[in-house]
């Protein structure tokens, strides 16, 4: 059991990785520096409870928010850059900040032991969820409590205008420029968005963990974070969160009876997967088909179906 | 309304524009026509600001706008419509018009309410615009899986729904029948009747002839003619351009 709750925290806090890379993507950016700010959210908000002893909401609340404002000032000057520059740019960022992490020592003497971030070693006993009793249900739930507000902010907001002005950067910035969008302020604000939530999902990660260090943070997650919502697809939050329970379940976990072959068949699967839905595990079509058969439901009238009764 | 001032731009070694001077008037349908290649697209774009001037300035209604940005111009009065059709397709008919709504009187709109609100009171503006571009029907299909007078004509709805002044019409009737070169007519006549400013380039002549005041004529990114629409059709240098000179017959 422990092993299926276990699982079911990883896929939260990937999820909300997942998302912070949706928002950016939504935009037509391939942001690679989504883990640098899932690190900065994690290092930030175990050093607020470790360090300063702050309960754990507010930590992360904090994490999200300097993490937030990081992503904005890479923004701006990232965006300037477009295409394979941007990847690299942001790559460039996320490494950096892998980097600066590695060399991070900031350790404070309590009693015969030194607590804090220790560079390369890693930061070790984060332990905010033992302390406070917290068993692995509750912080299961408390995981997937901000996995469900932030789906829930984002389901909104891409049924408001915000959302639509996103996806029309997203497919043509030169349309969108003449139709009175300022480009730059969207990609920026999505780039923030991102940050925002990057950095709440490593603050949780941190604390779930207990221990972090910088090899965690590198370009294997960026990757991870912006394969989940191209997998899932760009029509809804919902195909990230299918796309993280595909590759953390089955594909990372559920294959894990293959031993060596399982790495061989992980790359094969998704451009399986890639290639049979090339517009994501959820598209456009899908959500049609979804409309379709709720409105059919709710129409007696309908001949077919009746007729099907 | 519009006013260039010795406006450039060249490519390279290539003076796509060469020192223009225009002047559009309030309220009139002004044609800039002229051969392939003779840089009328390229006048478009330096006056909705897709790129930088090389010389020269932009003046709306008294104003330098030169340096401004594409938005900025928009939130002035200037919007266009593309000769290759540029639509967001994965957005819905009504979705494509509201995230163009960008008219000054919405920016001033609760933040708040503009950005993460319903649709709320744009929707009766969009519904009208949809009503004027006879879209009325299409209005939750997918602008990508439009036909393509439909798609033109939704083109034009995104650039009228930012209310502009001036209105920039790339080839607007490229690739249209004749019913529907028709219809484009009438829609322009109703945009002059309400007081939009409109440049129109084109090369389909008949519609030209029919609905502007006044024509320039460029070649090789200069002006070689101007003035009404007969003035321009009897016009020597401009049989040439079009037709070349009559020196092998």
């Amino acid at each position: 059991m422990d092993f299926y709750l276990g699982l079911a925290q990883i896929v939260g806090v990937h999820t909300l990785l997942g998302l912070s890379a949706y928002c950016v993507l939504l935009t037509g950016q391939v942001s690679l520096a989504q883990a640098g700010f899932f690190a900065i959210g994690a290092y930030v908000a175990a050093m607020l409870t470790v360090l300063a002893g702050w309960h754990i909401l507010p930590a992360i609340v904090a994490a999200s928010f300097v993490a937030g404002v990081v992503a904005c000032a890479v923004g701006f000057p990232a965006l300037r850059v477009k295409g394979l520059m941007l990847v690299v740019a942001t790559l460039a960022f996320g490494e950096a900040v892998r980097l600066f992490f590695f060399n991070f020592d900031y350790q404070v003497a309590r009693g015969e032991v030194k607590i804090g971030p220790a560079g390369g070693e890693g930061f070790r006993q984060i332990r905010f969820f033992p302390e406070h009793g917290w068993s692995t249900l509750d912080v299961l739930l408390f995981i997937w409590l901000f996995v469900a507000l932030v789906m829930a902010a984002l389901w909104w907001m891409d049924r408001s205008r915000a959302g639509a002005v996103l996806r029309a950067v997203g497919e043509d910035e030169v349309a969108a420029q003449s139709a009175g969008i300022n480009v730059t302020a969207v990609k920026v604000a999505a780039m923030t968005v991102g940050g925002l939530i990057a950095g709440l999902g490593g603050g949780i990660f941190a604390h779930y963990t207990a221990h972090i260090e910088h090899a965690q943070f590198g370009v294997a997650l960026a990757t991870f974070a912006i394969a989940y919502p191209i997998l899932g697809g760009l029509s809804s939050v919902f195909g990230t969160l299918i796309a993280v329970i595909f590759v953390q379940g089955f594909l990372i976990e559920g294959l894990r009876f293959l031993g060596d072959w399982r790495n061989l068949l992980f790359g094969g699967l998704i451009l399986l997967a890639m290639n049979v839905r090339p517009r994501g595990l959820i598209d456009a079509a899908t959500i049609a088909a979804i409309k379709r058969m709720r409105v059919r439901n709710r129409e007696p009238g309908n001949a077919r179906t009746e007729g099907a009764e | 309304m519009l006013e260039l001032k010795g406006l450039s731009k060249h490519f390279g070694g290539v003076r796509a524009v060469d020192s223009l001077d225009l002047n559009v008037p309030q309220g009139e349908v002004f044609g800039l026509i002229g051969p392939n290649g003779s840089g009328k697209s390229t006048v478009v774009n330096l006056v909705c600001g897709l790129f930088p001037a090389t010389a020269g300035q932009v003046l709306l209604r008294n104003e330098d706008i030169t340096g401004l940005a594409s938005h900025v111009r928009v939130a002035r009065g200037v919007t266009r419509t593309f000769q290759n059709i540029r639509l967001f397709g994965q957005l819905s008919v009504w979705q494509n018009l509201w995230v163009a709504q960008n008219a000054v009187e919405h920016r001033s709109e609760n933040f708040l309410r503009r950005w993460l609100g319903g649709p709320g009171r744009a929707r009766e503006e969009i519904d009208r615009i949809l009503e004027f571009s006879d879209l009325s029907g299409k209005r939750d299909e997918l602008a990508g899986n439009l036909a393509f007078g439909e798609q033109r004509r939704l083109e034009l709805a995104r650039a009228i729904v930012a209310k502009p002044a001036l209105l920039l019409l790339d080839e607007p009737a490229a690739g249209m029948n004749a019913e529907e070169i028709d219809q484009l007519d009438a829609r322009i006549r109703k945009l002059k009747q309400d007081g939009l400013t409109v440049l129109l380039i084109e090369h389909h002549m008949e519609l030209v002839m029919a609905v502007t005041d006044r024509i320039a004529v460029l070649n090789f990114g200069q002006k070689i003619a101007e003035g009404t629409p007969d003035e321009v059709q009897t016009n020597r240098l401009v049989q040439e351009a079009y037709l070349g000179v009559a020196e092998a017959a």
